[in-house]
């Protein structure tokens, strides 16, 4: 099984690249020019979340190095000890269902101080990747058409939310080791 | 709310430095914040661009409908009051598609649009249908196959395998959206 995680992890993405380069090939389509044309959004892409970026860096890197963030992590870590949620993880399982950028500035912060590879960092990562963020999703969707009574929405996603949380630590504790 | 968090954030995290002593530490991060910023930006400058040429080769070819045609099955036992063939129907497949891809931005623009579908063939248009909540429930839980923010930054940082995570996020990630379905589903028997 975990033999089987591992092979995926690194076949996925050069096969993922083949399959749909062969196909629009096999369509017909100019897969070059095409390649191209969507390559072009990548500058807009980045352009566009850099400013949100900078904030997020301003405020964590602040935040942290105060010591203000130790002490809102020892005030939670009783609860979440119980839970095995390692303390260093707490900022983005925190930040994570409250806002995608900050949670990508959380974890980019994490990189720069465990290290990608650190059982820390796979955690992050695969936290990072198996869930999302809730309350901006949550507002920009119901907001747009004006629908004021949510019902069970934001209990089902949180949910959903602490389960990819743990079931994360979880797989990474059995795949990677601890 | 993240307004608040981030002011918060900051002013906490000032007065927390005055208090112990690390002001000078303090601004130092901000500035350093900054600069990270952008090599952060310049490393995600390429993988992004990356994906999404493969995404505008995907969708060109054919392959983004071809796939949500497969999915007609699923979608119908995931939104049962949803007439087939409407087009919240294909707005939801497609958005689906684009979070399992990866694709946020791409996907925003598509959720946003199966909403207002869905919106159209709501009652009281002040309180979300059953296939609402199960839409944003399933949207925020996130169903990525390849987490490429995730790779991009785990490469941007100098990992040795930046996707020796995809296979636990998939875990991770189908666990997650399987207890979304259920509780909605459960949820949805309660809130008649």
């Amino acid at each position: 099984m975990i033999e089987i995680i591992k092979i995926l992890s690194i076949v996925a993405i050069p096969g993922f690249i083949v399959f749909v380069l062969g196909y629009g090939y096999i369509k017909k389509i100019n897969v070059y020019d095409t390649f191209i044309e969507g390559a072009k959004e990548g500058l807009s892409t980045v352009t566009r979340i850099f400013p949100y970026m900078v904030a997020i860096f301003l405020a964590i890197g602040v935040f942290r190095t105060s010591g203000a963030m130790d002490v809102l992590v020892k005030l939670i870590s009783p609860i979440t000890n119980l839970l095995g949620i390692p303390a260093e993880i707490l900022p983005l399982a925190l930040m994570r269902p409250v806002s995608g950028i900050a949670s990508t500035g959380i974890l980019g912060e994490l990189f720069k101080t465990h290290g990608p590879d650190s059982f820390i960092g796979r955690v992050a990562s695969t936290m990072m990747g198996a869930t999302e963020t809730i309350f901006y999703t949550l507002s920009i969707y119901f907001g747009a058409v004006g629908i004021k009574k949510i019902r069970y929405t934001l209990w089902g996603a949180l949910l959903a939310d602490i389960t990819g949380l743990l079931v994360a630590i979880v797989i990474c504790q059995i795949v990677f080791g601890s | 709310m993240v307004n608040i968090v981030w002011l918060l954030m900051i002013l906490l995290g000032f007065l927390a430095a005055a208090l112990f002593g690390e002001l000078e530490a303090a601004s130092q991060a901000a500035l350093d914040g900054a600069k990270y910023a952008v090599e952060l930006c310049i490393g995600l400058l390429g993988i992004y661009a990356l994906w999404l040429g493969l995404m505008k080769v995907a969708e060109k070819s054919g392959l983004v409908e071809a796939i949500s045609r497969k999915m007609r099955r699923l979608m119908a036992l995931l939104f049962p009051t949803v007439p087939s063939g409407h087009p919240a129907m294909g707005a939801m497949t497609m958005n689906i598609i684009a979070n399992m891809l990866g694709l946020g931005n791409a996907a925003t623009p598509l959720g946003i649009k199966a909403i207002h579908e869905l919106q159209s063939i709501n009652r009281d248009k002040e309180t979300a249908t059953h296939d609402m909540c199960m839409f944003l429930i399933i949207n925020t839980s996130s169903v990525q196959l390849i987490p490429t923010t995730v790779i991009a930054l785990r490469s941007a940082a100098g990992s040795l395998n930046p996707g020796e995570i995809i296979g636990t996020a998939l875990i991770a990630t189908t666990c997650s959206t399987l207890v979304g379905i259920v509780a909605a589903k459960i949820f949805r028997r309660y809130h008649p």
